[in-house]
């Protein structure tokens, strides 16, 4: 089952990278960086979706109190602030060329920052709290707020820049259909990777898990 | 209700008593200020434009000082242990501490400002009656999650140090909002102009004093 999913996944990625480069025609007006793209919405797909269940699952920890739940938390979270990085590094790689500038403090970027640090904060957390129960319950605690303050930072970017347009995505709305494709690849391809990651995460939590019970177990 | 009235009424005592927050907090600002004048090197035009950010992150930086106290003194003792064993809902210790925190920190922010207007030079009436309201909802909002987190951050190992970095990223939005305000009052214009940041400001107090009193009993606990 692990292995099926781990080859699926190599080959997805090694077909995003084809689709990528080389399926996918080069965009007239930024020409060849616009290819950067495909992984930048696919990781911050990945992120909004781990973010996503983070929230979940930090209210099903407070709800349930069963260990599982703060497992896929704070995996997830691991996960999640890996791909919002990646995406921060791409999308920075693609505003040089097109921008001319590595970033600017518009709503979306602004907001995007905010929530890189707020889950990198929502990990420090997490390695100071001690004990584990009580660690849990505070990461669980601020993934709520967290996750809560984000419309608030969203509309407070706007208020404090004046409401702007919102121009995001390659060429705006029509693109060719072999972008699209090569777009959904993409997508497919980090989702499957970051299903992986966080099934192979967990097991390696569990098992610290394991290994904690037989410490105290055998003395 | 009375329980309530009666965690904030021992905060209130405790604080009459040793007044050591407010010396602090008060102390604290007065040196920030200090140093913000000498920073910009005296010339009031540059001053002028920062002045709203400088009084948010002075009131800003008092405030966690006093909060991170706020949960310290009940640990102090293990006064916290009384807490919990009242026969009360744990969101009325939340409400309790987060009112008289409130009550310390805009008090801070209501000596912060005059101070300002001294320093600076602003126009005296004209700033300080439109800014209450705006202290008012900011200090709301500040203790609403500061509250929360202090009381999680005393129970970590990074203790103090941990609270600000817990909290600024929480209450950019409160910020920003209160500094927008800010602005407007000091080029002299009326709070309607800034109607999008006072319902966020507001928006934002209603929505983190109701999250946060409903969670706050999973982060209190004796130590």
């Amino acid at each position: 089952m692990r292995k099926a999913l781990a080859v699926i996944t190599f080959v997805l990625m090694a077909a995003s990278v084809y689709a990528a480069f080389v399926y996918a025609p080069t965009e007239p007006k930024m020409g060849h960086i616009q290819r950067i793209f495909y992984i930048h919405m696919g990781t911050v797909w990945v992120a909004t979706a781990a973010f996503i269940l983070v929230f979940v699952s930090s209210i099903m920890y407070l709800w349930k109190g069963t260990r599982k739940w703060d497992i896929l938390a704070y995996c997830s979270a691991e996960i999640g602030v890996l791909f919002l990085t990646i995406t921060i590094l791409t999308g920075s790689i693609w505003a040089k060329p097109v921008w001319g500038t590595w970033w600017t403090w518009d709503p979306q970027l602004t907001t995007t920052f905010i929530l890189w640090i707020l889950y990198i904060v929502y990990l420090v957390l997490r390695s100071s709290a001690g004990s584990d129960a009580k660690k849990a319950k505070f990461a669980a605690v601020f993934g709520i707020i967290a996750f809560i303050d984000l419309p608030l930072v969203y509309a407070s970017v706007r208020v404090m820049r004046g409401i702007s347009p919102v121009v995001f995505g390659p060429g705006g709305g029509g693109i060719a259909p072999q972008m699209m494709h090569a777009l959904l690849i993409n997508l497919a391809a980090c989702s499957l990777l970051f299903v992986l990651l966080l099934k192979e995460r967990m097991d390696l939590e569990r098992m610290g898990d394991e290994l904690m019970a037989l410490k105290t177990r055998e003395g | 209700m009375k329980k309530v009235w009666a965690i904030i009424r021992k905060d209130i005592i405790t604080e009459l008593r040793t007044k050591e927050l407010l010396t602090s907090m008060l102390t604290f600002s007065l040196l920030v200020t200090v140093i913000f004048s000498f920073a910009f090197g005296f010339s009031t035009g540059l001053v002028r434009l920062a002045i709203p950010a400088m009084l948010w992150i002075t009131f800003t930086f008092a405030g966690v000082l006093g909060l991170s106290r706020s949960f310290a003194l009940e640990k102090e003792g293990n006064a916290v242990l009384g807490l919990l064993l009242t026969p009360t809902d744990r969101s009325l210790i939340y409400f309790g501490k987060m009112i008289s925190n409130a009550v310390f920190v805009f008090i801070v922010g209501l000596i912060i400002v005059p101070m300002f207007v001294l320093f600076f030079n602003l126009d005296f009436l004209g700033t300080l009656l439109p800014l209450i309201p705006v202290m008012f909802l900011g200090s709301l909002g500040f203790v609403s999650v500061g509250t929360l987190f202090s009381a999680m951050a005393v129970n970590t190992r990074l203790r103090e140090v941990l609270l600000p970095i817990l909290l600024f990223p929480i209450i950019i939005p409160l910020i920003v909002s209160a500094v927008k305000l800010s602005g407007l009052v000091l080029e002299g214009k009326p709070l309607s102009d800034g109607a999008s940041a006072l319902q966020l400001l507001v928006a934002f107090d209603i929505i983190f004093i109701a999250a946060c009193a409903v969670v706050f009993e999973y982060v209190i606990e004796e130590s």
